[in-house]
């Protein structure tokens, strides 16, 4: 494992809805060597408080010089990043992490749900390269937070279902709600997202025999397997460590009812 | 510039313990040092202290472990450690590698454990000393920390220095009523040096949940918001004690690891700062190489326990 601390550059913000942001940045070392599903540990203010790096998806590889970062607003870290303006810097750590395996299943689905989909836009153009047949389906709160994301799925190729809660785009309800009749001739699964939504897409694949993946979160102080505090129950009554054993786990290795 | 002939000289003993410099990384902080190998030269470091090693392997607590807090961080580990065999067998040889100090920091349940720790520990190759971590709460005593007993903490620091030749450093908990006092303890029974401070306990609320933020509720508070603590406490027991003392607490700059120094401390530890800074142990280093310049002190050694206090 190889990671590098690169002092980024801003290249681009963009606000995608209302508490949604998308960062471009130059970061050509991190850019370069990151995989679908790694993330990187991101120094979100200048001082002090807020003190520890926050954790972000790789959410997509402009080029071999640059990355997108894509967050939801939650607290101060992301506040400071929103606030971020072209040129300014941003210290990164990365890639870091387990990401997405990527098979020869030549036919797969995505799953995303509200800020999970960061990640899954980076896979989707890395299994479009290869010629895979992706769904793509994606859920929110309301249709705002979609639009930007559908046009690119679907600009890449992938077929795209969408499920909003407000009922604003798609299907009213819960996304996972999509997957039982997509799952049809499906290789291989992918889903980030709110922990019940990736707990349903793990069964319902559980179920068909279907290999998934998923993408988890914890709180993490290093990111780096240092601090041991990134922990969630992983099944056999082992802890699982997030930031080297995932953040991308096959979805059987997770004990989905803790 | 003649730098080759003013470097300052910046090696410090700990005891029987010879540094390169002061600046070494605090257990827990910084894994088993092969978690950074990209990221810090390690051979630059004045040592290395690895996570916490206990006889049998511990899982730890429930999340959530981490939570950070204002200027700090909180953590509710739950000293996990893949035991001492494996910590041998799998850690120990990148850590022969690293071509820098090597202190493995102990923990136990009872004072028999630390001592079997001790006596496993001694003649493995590449480990350089041991620090005691005396903030575990002792099982037989029914859990009441090791260190906030002054007989437990003396009865711990005189059962491993029988079990080893190796330089023992005990490493004291600030959540004690009277830190000198513990010190003195530790000192009188044969610690070569005493680092301070380990984690304050803290604890924090979320007010919409009305849950504990951490899964073992209360844990650790680490970081620069510890620092004035800590350095209190550095100063009152570097002026009590003849054994050195090495300085832990919230350092993440030079100005930090100076302030320490000047308050008696022979060497510094830096933790919670890799985790936000890893490049902070190195900048620490040539901070503190450039204050010397400028002070014009040809060591070290020299600017050590020298606060000045009168006039
Ligand atoms: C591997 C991984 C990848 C992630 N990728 C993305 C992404 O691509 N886009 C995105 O918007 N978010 C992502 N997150 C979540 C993101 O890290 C948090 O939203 C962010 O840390 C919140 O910081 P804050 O200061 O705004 O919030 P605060 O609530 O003020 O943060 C306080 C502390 O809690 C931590 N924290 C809060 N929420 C989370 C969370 N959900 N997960 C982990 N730590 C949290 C923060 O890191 C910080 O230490 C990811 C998390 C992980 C673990
Ligand atoms: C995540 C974490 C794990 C720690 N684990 C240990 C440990 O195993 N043994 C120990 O003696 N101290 C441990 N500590 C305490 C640190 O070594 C250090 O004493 C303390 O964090 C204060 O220094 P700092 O403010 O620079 O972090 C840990 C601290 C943190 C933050
Ligand atoms: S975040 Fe520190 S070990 Fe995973």
């Amino acid at each position: 494992m190889s990671e590098f601390q690169e002092k980024s550059r801003v290249v681009a913000v963009e606000q995608l809805a209302d508490t949604f942001y998308r960062l471009t940045l130059s970061a050509p070392q991190i850019a370069s060597s990151s995989q679908p599903g790694q993330f990187v540990m991101a120094a979100c203010g200048p001082y002090l408080d807020p003190l520890l790096r926050r954790p972000f998806s790789v959410h997509r590889r402009c080029d071999t010089h640059s990355i997108q970062l894509l967050f939801r607003v939650v607290g101060r870290g992301t506040e400071l990043l929103a606030a971020k303006r072209p040129g300014d810097v941003l210290h990164l750590i990365g890639p870091l992490g387990r990401g997405f395996d990527i098979d020869d299943a030549d036919r797969v689905c995505l799953v995303g749900g509200g800020i999970g989909i960061a990640p899954l836009l980076f896979l989707a153009e890395e299994l479009r390269l290869s010629q895979r047949t992706c769904t793509v389906l994606l859920g929110s709160r309301t249709a705002g937070e979609l639009h930007q994301l559908t046009v690119e799925f679907n600009a890449l190729g992938c077929e795209v279902e969408v499920a909003t809660d407000d009922g604003s785009a798609g299907y009213h309800g819960l996304v996972a709600d999509l997957l039982g009749p997509c799952l049809t001739g499906v290789k291989r699964c992918y889903a980030c997202g709110p922990t019940p939504m990736m707990a349903r897409t793990a069964q319902l694949c559980l179920a068909g025999r279907i290999p998934c993946q998923v993408s988890l979160e914890a709180h993490m102080a290093c990111g780096l397997g240092a601090c041991l505090g990134c922990t969630v129950h992983g099944t056999a009554d082992r802890y699982l460590h997030i930031c080297r054993q995932g953040p991308v786990l096959n979805a059987e290795e997770v004990a989905w009812n803790r | 510039m003649e730098q080759m002939n003013t470097a300052p000289d910046m090696s410090v003993s700990l005891g029987p313990l010879v540094l390169t410099n002061p600046v070494m990384t605090a257990s827990g902080t910084f894994g088993y040092a092969e978690e950074f190998v990209s990221l810090v030269p390690l051979h630059e470091l004045g040592g290395v202290v690895v996570k916490g090693i206990s006889v049998a392997p511990r899982a730890g607590n429930p999340p959530p472990r981490v939570v950070e807090t204002p200027c700090g961080m909180l953590n509710a580990i739950g000293l996990e450690n893949v035991g001492v065999d494996r910590f041998i067998s799998e850690k120990m040889p990148f850590l022969r590698t690293c071509e820098c100090r090597v202190i493995v920091n102990i923990l136990g349940d009872f004072i028999e454990e630390y001592a079997e720790l001790a006596a496993r520990l001694t003649d493995i190759p590449g480990v350089d000393g041991l620090e005691i971590n005396i903030s575990c709460p002792n099982v037989k005593k029914g859990g009441v920390a090791f260190g906030t007993v002054p007989e437990m903490a003396a009865a711990v620091t005189r059962a491993v220095r029988e079990s080893t030749h190796l330089p023992v450093i005990v490493k004291l908990s600030p959540n004690v009523t009277d830190i000198v006092t513990m010190a003195k303890v530790v000192e009188d029974n044969g610690a070569h040096a005493i680092s301070l401070i380990n984690t304050l306990i803290g604890m924090a609320i979320d007010v919409r949940t009305r849950r504990p933020k951490l899964g073992n509720i209360i844990g650790g508070l680490s970081g620069p918001a510890i620092k004035p603590v800590a350095l209190r406490m550095v100063w009152q027991v570097a002026s009590a004690v003849r054994v050195p003392v090495i300085g832990i607490g919230g350092i993440g700059t030079a100005e930090d690891a100076v302030e320490f120094l000047l308050a008696g401390a022979t060497a510094v530890q830096v933790g919670t700062a890799n985790f936000y800074n890893p490049s902070a142990v190195c900048e620490i280093l040539t901070g503190i190489q450039k204050y010397l310049l400028e002070q014009g002190e040809q060591s070290v050694q020299s600017i050590i326990g020298t606060l000045r206090l009168e006039g």
